[in-house]
């Protein structure tokens, strides 16, 4: 009896010495949470806009456009951004779900507006971002400097025994990148009849890394890639000529011998974003920019390691002009 | 990651007692024979029938069974919000797991309702961290546990840190849901064991990547479709352990309960389960590892935490970046295996202890509950207690580390790697290669099926069989034949590594304690942390992919090997050496014939990490199936293939088991 009493005694004594522990630091206190919500979550007249879903496609320059629209949505219309990180794939079939209100850089993908636009009625097209997407073969600028001849695809096979790897099968290797790109690259070495072996680096980090290494060491390689892209703006590749692109060329993907066209990269929204009035929907209609608005943004972020928020901010201050043009 | 635990369980008390000590086995000269005149049978049929019948399929070509599966996805799209069993089934669990989470993550990670932070901050999750690790295990790891938290505040990762915790959590509490019952289940019933096996098999082996997009269509984006792939890819080993620690309580125990006249319920509640608790905790604890594993892959859902962090680090190749937050996730992996071990040793650790402590428990247990709740209150009201103080300087530092060490390496150790890649790429990899490719597609199978037969018996033979008749069904026979070159390759390289670590692990203490943790933190860290550096060294090449599954799926053959090396009896070791054994005699003669059943079995684990590990090798130039599946994942008209591709990897994960499983049984036998 005595000693549980004592270790009742015991017990109490420790929570009494906690208590009092917890109750001192209490009165130290310090600012309270939630005290400066008024300042700091209700910035203007949220009410309008109410919750902005963006699908953030997972590239830069992307992350780009995705952070100047998220930036001005919340700071000048007080919308809430909700970024979601997704696959154009995912990010497409969440327009019928309501799960995602606008995808902001699209790049060609004629099947998923065959299928999302035309078919299913669940998004419908929100003009240019003013962005022209060219996809080609680059090299490496040392490269092209040391074998200028080397820019028209006539001369590449001449080139083609450099270009082997333990990949390529004895064949010059093409190296193809992440599996979601748009690439005939297949076709053309067949049709042009080069002696070259597409190979897949299966990610666009492989690609970039075989590009980087490349110019560091000076190798050779050859690839597949495409602008705008943050990466050029550390290592300026440079594009293989391939016979010119001319409306149709392409038509059957089989027979594909031309060069890639020039893509106008667009604005894909959920039909009912696009009726529900938001100012987030005018916002993103109007948005549109360059190549090198969207190249400055991404540097920002993939060199300079800011945070997407403080990147977008940088180049909105910088651009007053531009932004006020998208939210009259 | 499949069977590890239960197979090294399983097969531990046969290493423990071997049968004829010092004299070597004897071997039989037919089995191997018959392996040799199957593989002389082949490359003669080789040479002759080169590059006929070799069923390849280009990239961007599809079979019949493709484009079905891309009509069956387009038609539950279309109908999803029309459909009853959307309606009523699928939208209810989704809005069930979605609350649960939402609910987590406004406690301790997301900004809830008008409040700018979560309901629990920083001071008050790491004081019921603490708390409750002391409870259920002992004040060690609850030291552990406060230290490995407090370091994601640090990181300057707190916030991604807690989304992380938030998701495992609710991942393992939904898991073990099924899990317990469904385990207990199997350990009652032999045939529900054999009927859930082949689930649990697709479940672990089924590429993530394959059931990511489907399971966003069936379940939307965000928190209920990251959580339930994370369940799905979680829940195995925890049914699988709990059915096997359910079947291993000495039958005489039920026997004696039986006969005391016990119901089958009370023998199951107050023999079985009480009795089993130990392993079953361990089957916890595997689940949450295998959730953790998960983080990285759920983030291409929106999945929200550190595996964001990660794969937006890759974006623009800030490996340092990346390491920090995969650190994270190793050093939340290592608490929560210490803590969930400690509480599985709990109970006996208390037991045995002399009662002075446990007096002193229930009070001090109260104390403590005082003082976490205390915690809490502040962290919920004051701002310094709810918001991680600092600017995570120890995240820069460690990012920076990892950058300098990469750069490093790679400036200086490219040359040496490219040679070692060629040597291997040309010696091993190509020919092999293009044995297996080149080859007519009924010579492989027939020798596939041949060799299943000779190794594994005839009903390996027969799961051949199947295996291979499917495989070709799936129309990526070629492809299929590619991974299976660089696979096994990569299985022999995890084979040296194992022997050579496992052996000396096994042999010194010191060895063991030292090369340990970096074992663990090998398997946890997200290997697309380290894709980057080995893509500077090695290039997008199929070699690079079998590096990244080496680094990946060796820790697992050298543990393995090391407990079987161990494993043998002191005095066997202590009779070889008085006999004037050398060292290497003794290993070559002694410990490694006397622990042939830990080989096989590493053998098997090894292979099957290895195949897991083919999706990512996709992603850094292995092409082949790891490359279908991610492009399954990313462009509409290659779902169907992409899905194929992922039935194939199942299949050869299946094929293997059951071969390896068999020859290990012959072996031990």
């Amino acid at each position: 009896m005595a000693r549980q009493a004592r270790q009742w005694r015991a017990g109490v004594s420790g929570t009494a010495v906690l208590t009092a522990l917890g109750l001192a630091l209490t009165a130290c206190g310090g600012a309270k949470v939630g005290d400066d919500t008024a300042a700091s979550g209700g910035s203007g007249s949220s009410g309008k806009c109410g919750t902005f879903n963006l699908a953030v496609n997972p590239w830069v320059g992307y992350e780009a456009d995705a952070a100047v629209v998220a930036y001005v949505a919340e700071h000048e219309l007080g919308c809430k951004v909700t970024k979601k990180d997704l696959k154009e794939e995912i990010a497409w079939q969440g327009f019928g779900t309501g799960e995602v209100d606008a995808v902001l850089e699209n790049w060609g993908h004629d099947d998923l507006k065959a299928k999302y636009i035309t078919q299913q009625k669940t998004a419908v097209e929100a003009g240019s971002t003013g962005n022209k997407g060219i996809i080609g073969w680059y090299v490496p600028p040392w490269l092209a400097k040391a074998h200028p001849d080397i820019t028209d695809w006539k001369n590449l096979d001449k080139y083609a025994d450099k270009f082997k790897t333990s990949e390529s099968g004895g064949k010059g290797q093409l190296l193809d990148g992440d599996p979601s790109y748009v690439t005939n690259d297949e076709a053309l070495v067949k049709n042009l009849k080069l002696d070259f072996k597409v190979v897949y680096a299966g990610s666009e980090t492989a690609l970039i890394q075989a590009y980087r290494k490349a110019e560091k060491n000076k190798e050779w390689v050859i690839g597949y890639f495409y602008e705008p892209q943050w990466f050029l703006s550390e290592v300026p590749l440079v594009k293989v000529n391939l016979p010119a692109y001319k409306a149709g060329c392409d038509a059957d993907a089989a027979k594909v011998a031309c060069d890639y066209p020039v893509y106008d990269l667009d604005k894909i929204v959920s039909a009912g974003f696009a009726k529900s009035g938001s100012p987030a929907y005018d916002l993103v209609k109007k948005f549109n920019w360059t190549n090198d608005d969207q190249n400055t943004v991404a540097k920002y972020i993939a060199v300079d390691k800011m945070t997407p928020d403080a990147a977008a901010k940088k180049w909105v201050e910088a651009n007053k002009d531009k932004v006020d043009a998208w939210i009259k | 990651m499949t069977v590890a635990v239960e197979e090294s369980e399983k097969t531990d008390p046969a290493d423990a007692v071997p049968t004829a000590a010092p004299a070597e086995p004897v071997r039989r000269p037919g089995r191997a024979l018959t392996v040799a005149a199957i593989l002389l049978v082949w490359l003669v049929l080789f040479a002759v029938l080169r590059g006929k019948q070799t069923l390849s399929l280009a990239a961007a070509d599809l079979t019949d069974l493709h484009r079905w599966l891309n009509d069956i996805r387009d038609s539950v799209g279309a109908d999803r919000n029309s459909n009853p069993l959307f309606l009523y089934f699928f939208n209810e669990i989704r809005l069930v797991i979605d609350n649960l989470v939402t609910f987590v993550q406004d406690l301790i990670s997301q900004p809830s309702g008008d409040r700018p932070l979560p309901q629990i901050g920083w001071l008050g999750v790491v004081g019921l961290t603490g708390y409750v690790s002391w409870a259920v295990g002992n004040w060690r790891v609850a030291l552990l546990a406060v230290a490995g938290f407090t370091f994601f505040g640090l990181q300057g990762l707190w916030q991604e840190s807690m989304d992380t915790l938030a998701l495992v959590l609710c991942a393992v509490f939904v898991a073990l849901l099924f899990a317990i019952p469904l385990g207990v289940l199997a350990g009652l019933s032999d045939r529900c064991n054999r009927i859930l096996t082949p689930f649990l098999d697709l479940m672990q082996t089924m590429p993530t990547f394959v059931y990511l997009a489907p399971l966003t269509l069936i379940f939307l984006i965000g928190g209920a479709s990251a959580t339930i792939a994370t369940v799905i890819y979680a829940a195995p080993p925890a049914i699988r352990i709990t059915a096997h620690a359910i079947r291993s309580v000495p039958e005489t125990t039920v026997e004696a309960a039986d006969s005391l006249g016990a119901t089958r319920r009370q023998s199951l509640t107050k023999v079985l389960l009480p009795m089993s608790r130990r392993t079953v905790v361990m089957g916890v604890n595997q689940t949450i590892m295998a959730a953790l594993a998960m983080v990285t892959i759920a983030a291409l859902i929106d999945a929200p935490g550190l595996g964001k962090t990660v794969m937006q680090a890759l974006q623009s190749l800030d490996v340092g970046t990346a390491f920090n937050a995969g650190l994270a996730i190793v050093v939340m992996a290592i608490v929560l295996d210490r803590v969930t071990t400690a509480a599985s040793a709990r109970a006996e650790a208390a037991r045995r202890s002399d009662g002075r402590f446990t007096r002193w428990r229930r009070p001090l247990l109260a104390a403590g509950a005082v003082a976490a709740v205390v915690l809490v209150y502040l962290s919920h009201t004051y701002v310094w207690a709810a918001e991680f103080p600092g600017e995570g300087g120890a995240g820069r530092t460690v990012a920076t580390t990892a950058d300098d060490v990469t750069t490093w390496a790679q400036d200086h150790l490219s040359g040496l790697t490219n040679g070692f890649r060629d040597v291997i790429t040309d010696g091993l990899l190509n020919p092999f290669q293009s044995l297996l490719t080149d080859s007519p597609w009924w010579l492989v199978a027939a020798v596939l099926i041949a060799l299943g037969a000779v190794l594994g018996g005839w009903r390996a033979g027969v799961t051949t069989a199947v295996c291979a008749g499917l495989l070709i069904g799936t129309g990526l026979w070629s492809d299929a034949m590619t991974t299976l070159a660089s696979t096994l390759v990569a299985t022999v390289l995890v084979m040296l590594l194992g022997v050579v670590f496992g052996v000396w692990m096994g042999r010194s203490a010191l060895v063991d304690r030292v090369l340990r943790p970096s074992l663990d933190a090998a398997q946890v860290m997200p290997p697309f942390v380290y894709l980057v550096p080995f893509l500077a060294l090695f290039g997008a090449t199929r070699f690079t992919a079998i590096v990244a599954a080496v680094v990946y799926a060796a820790p697992v053959a050298i543990k393995i090997i090391a407990d079987g090396v161990r494993a043998v009896p002191g005095t066997t070791v202590e009779a070889a050496t008085s006999a004037g054994c050398t060292t290497w005699q003794i290993i070559t003669k002694v410990q490694l014939p006397m622990s042939r059943s830990a080989l096989t079995l590493a053998t098997n684990q090894g292979l099957i990490y290895v195949l897991s590990m083919v999706v990512v090798g996709g992603l850094v130039g292995a092409g082949a199936l790891g490359y279908d599946v991610v492009a399954g994942f990313s462009q509409g008209q290659l779902y169907g293939k992409g899905l194929a591709a992922g039935l194939a990897i199942v299949l050869l994960g299946v094929m293997f088991d059951r071969i390896t499983q068999a020859a290990a049984r012959r072996t031990s036998a």
